[in-house]
């Protein structure tokens, strides 16, 4: 089929009452898709929003005729190009697979075999299915790496996948897609795991490529936001159903069903000057609750007794009592590395961590279990900090005894007050975690930290991993929990608009240094730090159009470029910056600019500057 | 990684090291004197004082153990107490039929078993993967012994070839001779690594089969054989090569069982021996072969595992 016969407007796809479910044991079906319509059209992104077990990745995969292991087509067709996948053999389905559809995953780390070089991967598809040559396919692939503005085009492909950073796999990941000359792209989640300064660029470059090639797309995501920077037509689908679909603009201004409302509010706003609720000094007492000075850190020992790979440089940060401290930044920034600083899991190569006032251990094992107990940690991943063979009613059991915190109670009975407090029933004391859902684990996983009683629970991205409307309630949570007990939170989080929307202050960490800390309304308010203004002109907002003026700003020009590195020296923003001086900011530690309402800004430039 | 490899043969060398000194020291607490042993219960005691001076038994242990070692390291195992032989004598033709038997078992057993298991992860739960996985986890709890009985009974006694008992010289045999004349050893012996082996291999393949990169390959339209053998294979050499080392390991140093049940003379019978008549010499030199042989497989092992990982060959 050549390019000449694709007539803008053709179906490409089409789903026909397509029902999928898997068979269970007695014979009947467990329905995943119940049942869904929908056309794609030549020149057309099509996307599907909902939230996990919606279906959409279900949907979305039966274009290329592959039903997930466990699952199977049991009514209705896929019509891809006319043909039914649905009722092909494997061997019937590979000559489409590849070639007239492609599939891109979400990870691209985890797409990629880790054996082979990316280019063999690349043109795999064309050159086994016999409709490219290699050195068409490799010729093809050099123009997608150029297209996609990729690093090193002639040469990239000659690597192995983990020679490249993860926003170049994403993008590579396309190239693989697209080397096939595929009518149909499947797109899953596919930045969904990117920062958000590598979503722009990764966004501008599907939607420019896919328009250049004038392929169809299915568009598989969560995001609201980022359906309206790319879709032509949005599906919305709840528990395998379709509640609504239209133009993107019309989804978007105008949501009919009630569910579309429901994840356009759960879309926190734009981080905005003057949104962070007001801060009260009344819990403020002499000393904070805990505070990181001069914390140098890494991991590794060098022979110098240094880090091998130093991550954190002169952090300091203060915990006020019963408050909230946002800590964001890109991944390999070193929030995370902070969190365990604090927590004593990594002692500090330099610097100290004071509890109330009072000097800590940096390793664990110097500190009192008194100490141990007012600072807990809440790890991102529930589903691997909670013991799969262990009762909840055990996991919440084993830090009330340790620590001695049932206070009168009886350990049952302080355990079904934990869950109370988490808003669980307390039935689930009796489950094991995998009978519970995604949200529900989070929850057990926060009541296991509170279970000590602490003054400070650090939460390492605690909500990244859960749907938008289920994370909007873990927040609510975390709000109530802490106007009812007092607790400091540290929330250290990737995603901007979720931090701003309940931290009192904002600390923005970039590559181990911070760059602006204050309180949340004047970090996001002029004059911003030059990598602030960069990652809130990153968010994506969700109108149509938004993509197209982001990419315009000197930000995101001057941020596409560059390594994210600590460095020895200096500013280690400086490769990004778009207000770089050459020969100071590389070289001089920048200085600390603060305007009196610890609001402090890490910049060689003045606060005029800064403002512009 | 050049790296790696040198801190896995530091790692190694200081496990022989190790072991020297156990089986060194070790032999020194067992009871018993090696000059009196050599000269017999009848013998002087100035007799046997002075072949203490002249095999160095009068200086101190550690004395000893240094000139153990360093007699070890230029080929040097020793006198055989027993039979007043040097020990590399004794070990040279059994060491001949153990390498024989163990290279052949490993040129037939491993690719075979490999090729087995590999073939149950392309097709999981399907009968052929059903009825190999019973019959491997059959013949894991079936013993040396039995296994070897149950091939004599089949084809010595019922179809009349092969020899049950392993007699004869090898010299001037050729390859194929070879395996005529060690048979039905070779056969045992490659049932009992094949359980181990099939069950790993299918493990670590279908570990990797299910990775995401695989199901991409799937959605990219590549054929089985390809995925296979393109994409997870390399992926699971790392676990495999360490079960074959181990599996190889094992035949140079615990088929006694098999040795002695087809009375053909190996080292694993040659040290059992040693400790009947409380050669001491003769254990310590074994031990120490033992120990090379297991160092040096893994060491090829992990290096082979390295080199199969780009991560570590093309480091970023």
């Amino acid at each position: 089929m050549t390019r000449d016969t694709r007539n803008p407007g053709d179906v490409v796809f089409e789903a026909r009452d397509l029902k999928i479910g898997a068979i269970q044991h007695d014979g009947s079906e467990l329905r995943i898709v119940k049942g869904v319509d929908f056309k794609v059209r030549r020149g057309e992104v099509v996307a599907l929003i909902g939230e996990s077990g919606s279906g959409k990745t279900t949907i979305s995969l039966s274009a290329l005729g592959y039903a997930k292991p466990g699952l199977s087509f049991t009514g209705g067709e896929a019509l891809l190009l006319g043909q039914d996948v649905t009722k092909m053999t494997t061997d019937e389905l590979r000559p489409l697979r590849g070639i007239s559809v492609a599939y891109l995953a979400q990870s691209a780390a985890a797409t990629f075999n880790p054996s082979i070089k990316i280019n063999e991967q690349v043109t795999e598809a064309p050159v086994l299915h016999g409709t490219k040559t290699q050195a068409e396919a490799n010729a093809k692939a050099l123009d997608l790496y150029r297209a996609l503005e990729l690093p090193n085009p002639e040469t990239i492909g000659e690597r192995y996948p983990h020679q490249v950073s993860g926003g170049q796999l994403q993008r590579l990941m396309a190239a693989m897609a697209l080397c096939g000359d595929p009518e149909l792209l499947v797109l899953d989640e596919p930045t969904t795991a990117l920062d958000v300064t590598t979503q722009i660029e990764v966004l501008k470059a599907f939607k420019q490529v896919i328009k250049e090639e004038g392929a169809a797309a299915i568009y598989v995501t969560h995001d609201l936001a980022v359906v309206a920077q790319i879709a032509d037509r949005v599906v919305v689908l709840y528990n395998g159903e379709i509640k609504e679909a239209g133009p993107v603009h019309e989804i978007i201004t105008n949501p009919v069903h009630p569910y579309t409302s429901r994840l356009m509010d759960a879309i926190r706003p734009m981080p905005e000057a003057g949104q962070g609720e007001e801060s009260s000094d009344e819990h403020l007492r002499a000393s904070p609750a805990l505070e990181a000075r001069g914390i140098d850190a890494g991991y590794g020992k060098g022979a110098d007794g240094l880090p091998l790979v130093p991550v954190l440089r002169d952090v300091n940060v203060a915990i006020e009592r019963g408050k909230t401290v946002g800590i964001i930044g890109e991944s390999g920034c070193g929030k995370s590395t902070l969190a365990r600083v604090y927590a004593g899991l990594l002692p500090a190569s330099a610097g100290e961590i004071y509890l109330d006032g009072e000097r800590l251990s940096p390793g664990l094992s110097g500190r009192t279990r008194e100490q141990l107990r007012k600072v807990q940690f809440v790890y991102q991943m529930a589903d691997t900090a909670l013991n799969p063979r262990q009762h909840i009613r055990d996991i919440l059991g084993r830090p009330i005894d340790f620590y001695g915190t049932a206070e009168g109670m009886t350990r049952r009975a302080r355990v079904d007050q934990l869950l109370d407090m988490v808003e669980l029933p307390k039935q689930f004391a009796d489950r094991y975690p995998h009978e519970l859902s995604g949200g529900q684990k989070q929850r057990v996983n926060l009541a296991r930290a509170l279970a000590a009683n602490p003054e400070v629970v650090l939460c390492d991205e605690v909500t990244s991993a859960l749907d938008t409307i289920v994370a909007a309630n873990v927040i609510d949570l975390l709000n109530r929990l802490q106007r009812e007990t007092g607790v400091s939170f540290v929330f250290i989080s990737h995603d901007l608009s979720t931090v701003s929307s309940f931290a009192d202050e904002i600390v923005v960490l970039y590559a181990g240094m911070v760059a602006e800390q204050g309180p949340t309304d004047r970090v996001l308010a002029p004059p911003f730090h030059p990598y602030t203004r960069l990652l809130v002109s990153s968010v994506p907002e969700p109108r149509v159009g938004w993509l197209e003026e982001a990419a315009q700003t000197r930000e995101a020009k001057a941020g596409a470029s560059g390594s994210v590195q600590l460095t020895k020296k200096g500013c280690p923003f400086f490769a990004r910056c778009p207000l770089a001086i050459a020969g100071t900011c590389d070289e001089v530690d920048p200085p600390k600019i603060d305007d009196g309402s610890g609001h402090i800004i890490d910049c060689h430039r003045s606060l005029a500057e800064l403002n512009g | 990684m050049t790296g790696l490899i040198l801190r896995r043969l530091g790692i190694g060398l200081v496990t022989v090291l190790a072991v020297s000194l156990i089986i060194f020291f070790g032999t020194k607490i067992l009871p018993g004197d090696a000059a009196q042993i050599r000269l017999g219960q009848e013998a002087t005691p100035e007799n046997v004082a002075a072949l203490r001076e002249k095999l160095g038994l009068d200086k101190p242990y550690w004395a000893q153990y240094l000139i153990w070692l360093k007699n070890f390291m230029t080929g040097n195992l020793g006198i055989s107490l027993a039979s007043d032989v040097p020990i590399t004598n004794l070990i040279a033709d059994r060491y001949k039929n153990t390498v024989i038997v163990s290279c052949l078992t490993a040129l037939i057993g491993v690719p075979i078993s490999l090729m087995l298991g590999i073939m149950a992860a392309m097709f999981p739960g399907s009968l052929y993967d059903r009825v190999l996985t019973f019959v491997s986890v059959s013949l894991v709890a079936a013993p040396e012994f039995f296994t070897a009985t149950l091939l004599v009974l089949l084809f010595v006694f019922a179809l009349d070839i092969g020899n049950a008992v392993v007699v004869g010289s090898t010299d001037g045999k050729g390859f194929f001779e070879l395996i005529a004349h060690f048979a039905l050893p070779i056969a045992t012996l490659s049932f009992v690594i094949a359980s181990q082996l099939i069950r790993m291999s299918r493990a670590a393949v279908l570990n990797v089969m299910s990775s995401p990169y695989i199901e991409m390959a799937i959605l990219k339209g590549v054929p089985r054989r390809r995925i296979i053998f393109r994409h997870a294979l390399l992926n699971a050499i790392g676990p495999i090569v360490n079960v074959v080392a181990l599996n190889l390991a094992y035949l140079v140093t615990g088929v006694i069982v098999v040795e002695v049940y087809f009375a053909y003379p190996g080292l694993a019978t040659l040290i059992v021996q040693g400790v009947q008549s409380r050669d001491f010499v003769l254990i310590q030199g074994l031990g120490m072969i033992f120990c090379l042989t297991y160092v040096v497989l893994m060491l090829i092992a992990d290096i082979a595992a390295f080199a199969s990982n780009p991560r570590l060959r093309h480091p970023k």
